[in-house]
């Protein structure tokens, strides 16, 4: 008995632990959630009220109708998000897929590339790359944004892990039946890698819609601006304007979220993957 | 005579074997060549020489005279100095934050899943957002000086401060990062035997020995990983530091990181090979710290 209740002592502790983690993990989203439907004079006036007095739509209004570059940074973010996810869910793939299955030439030298370029860091080729996207006239353009991003070592490499604890007989039978190398990937060997690329698509999204290093290097028209960058150059036209920041802040936010909800069960297991086996 | 035919079939490609593979590659070999192999021996051209632009480049080698100034310049020890600090602060509290949060959460908690969800939304929010809602936050007049006055502690002017700017840097991004780590730890604890500990249970271990002598050894190679990641990813500090000090790197170069100095290398004094040659520093203090660490875990394998 006595132990029992020491026990649960324990618990209580357990949970209270928690639930003020939790709030302050909240706490910065709540409020800036709370900011985005107050109108600026409630928030200059310094009370720390959770909930809007007066209540609006106001900001949103201000950032969607008013601000000519929100929609048009909101399109180029979901433009380039979605072309380098679906590109290198593509070549990721086939690229581990040769890798793991294909016997072909050099195959080991470009394994080991791949390996090697996983380590080099990205400062290093951030100048030399600007300079290539000049060269090319790249600057400044969906291209420059899309193309270098399109492939990416890492996921080639957990492709290939993949692959080659794939069972082998599914791709025999087909190549028996006469099936293309490209035509056994297409149709057998994509569909039954879905997990692993919903993992991958959820990463390579959330890096390319955060991406904040890139874009701030190699797109200067505010008209070519991705939401990170916009955002940012919001900040210096409406210095003191907290509810339109926090409005378009919130709207940056939501797709990230969806997606994120959307795709929980395979991204956790995904930071499994990389965590605790990797 | 049939060895050699052997050995001249052998030396012919088979384009019926090979070219599938070329074909499946061609992408990753493109793209990563262009931009990453490509870039790496250019970046190497880059820092021996002092770049020009004018209308075109224009290149003079100057041999390692980018990388003797390294030495003289004092924004650079500035800002190893800020990243170093930043790093030797953010890495071992974000790691036992981590740590100790997994461990909660692992202890026969109800409704893990949603603490866990819950627990991991600033991981997924973009820097770019997490730094203007914290700017918000840090005003002068803002949510975090209203509580610590609340409470009768000191305020700060947490983004004008040179004292304290890095610091508020600091806090966000502990808060941020963390989560994501206790993703990995939590993973790493399910794993763990419980035999192990029922073994240790009846030897008469308490719930702190079986933490100290059981989980946190298991758990070194995890920790190595966290750690390692953590390095590399807080060396590499930029977004927040941008976003905060308007691209300035203050006040007072309290702001300043690395990559920021790189960053205005290129973009503001227009010096290539010079940013160049503080990205290879760069490179080198990393990888250095990296190595030095793997023979404090005794070179554990990840």
């Amino acid at each position: 008995m006595k132990n029992l209740s020491r026990v649960s002592w324990l618990k209580v502790l357990l949970y209270i632990v928690l639930t003020l983690y939790a709030i302050i993990t909240l706490i910065p989203f709540l409020w800036a959630l709370s900011a985005s439907f107050k109108p600026l004079f409630e928030i200059v006036s310094g009370e720390s009220n959770f909930l809007p007095k007066n209540f609006t739509f106001d900001n949103y209004k201000q950032i969607f109708l008013q601000e000519p570059l929100f929609l048009r940074w909101l399109f180029n973010s979901v433009v380039i998000a979605v072309s380098v996810t679906v590109l290198n869910l593509l070549f990721n793939s086939m690229a581990g897929y040769a890798l793991a299955r294909l016997r072909f030439r050099g195959r080991h030298f470009w394994f080991l590339l791949i390996l090697a370029v996983l380590a080099v860091p990205a400062q290093i080729t951030l100048i030399p790359t600007f300079l290539i996207l000049k060269v090319f006239g790249w600057l400044n353009s969906y291209q420059g944004m899309i193309i270098p991003s399109m492939v990416n070592a890492t996921f080639i490499f957990m492709m290939r892990q993949f692959f080659i604890n794939f069972p082998k007989e599914l791709e025999e039978a087909a190549a028996l039946d006469g099936l293309t190398p490209f035509g056994i990937f297409w149709r057998i060997v994509l569909p039954l890698a879905k997990p692993a690329l919903a993992a991958q698509a959820v990463f390579v999204f959330m890096g390319s819609w955060n991406n904040f290093l890139l874009p701030v290097v190699i797109l200067f028209d505010p008209e070519m601006f991705t939401l990170p960058l916009g955002l940012n150059s919001f900040k210096g036209q409406y210095i003191s304007y907290w509810n339109y920041i926090m409005a378009a802040s919130m709207v940056f936010t939501l797709p990230a979220l969806a997606i994120y909800a959307f795709f929980n069960r395979y991204f956790i297991h995904s930071v499994t993957f990389t965590g605790g086996k990797g | 005579m049939y060895q050699l035919r052997r050995q001249q079939q052998k030396a012919r490609w088979k384009i019926k074997e090979d070219l599938p593979g070329y074909l499946f590659m061609l992408p990753a070999i493109l793209v990563l060549g262009t931009f990453v192999v490509l870039p790496i021996i250019w970046a190497v051209f880059l820092s021996l020489h002092k770049v020009q632009l004018l209308g075109g480049i224009e290149y003079e080698f100057i041999g390692f005279r980018n990388f003797t100034r390294l030495f003289e310049d004092e924004r650079v020890w500035i800002a190893l100095k800020n990243t170093a600090q930043y790093v030797a602060i953010v890495v071992p509290t974000q790691t036992v934050l981590a740590l100790v949060l997994a461990v909660t959460l692992n202890s026969g908690i109800r409704g893990k899943n949603w603490w866990r969800i819950l627990y991991f939304l600033p991981t997924v929010t973009s820097s770019a957002v997490l730094t203007l809602i914290f700017m918000w936050i840090y005003n002068t007049n803002g949510l975090l000086n209203d509580v610590l006055a609340f409470l009768g502690l000191p305020t700060y002017n947490w983004l004008g401060d040179p004292a304290v700017a890095l610091k508020g840097i600091m806090i966000m991004n502990i808060w941020s990062t963390a989560p994501f780590y206790m993703v990995i730890y939590l993973a790493a604890l399910q794993d763990i035997p419980q035999t192990l500990y029922e073994a240790a249970e009846l030897d008469g271990a308490n719930g702190w020995q079986k933490f100290i002598h059981i989980t946190i050894p298991i758990l070194k190679p995890v920790t190595f990983f966290v750690v390692a990641m953590g390095i590399i990813g807080t060396f590499q500090l930029f977004d927040q530091s941008y976003i905060f000090s308007g691209g300035t790197g203050g006040p007072n170069n309290a702001t300043l990181t690395v990559v920021l100095l790189i960053y205005q290398a290129v973009f503001r004094n227009l010096q290539m090979g010079y940013a160049a040659a503080i990205a290879f520093l760069l490179a080198v203090v990393i990888i250095t710290i990296t190595l030095i660490q793997q023979r404090l875990f005794g070179g554990e394998k990840v």
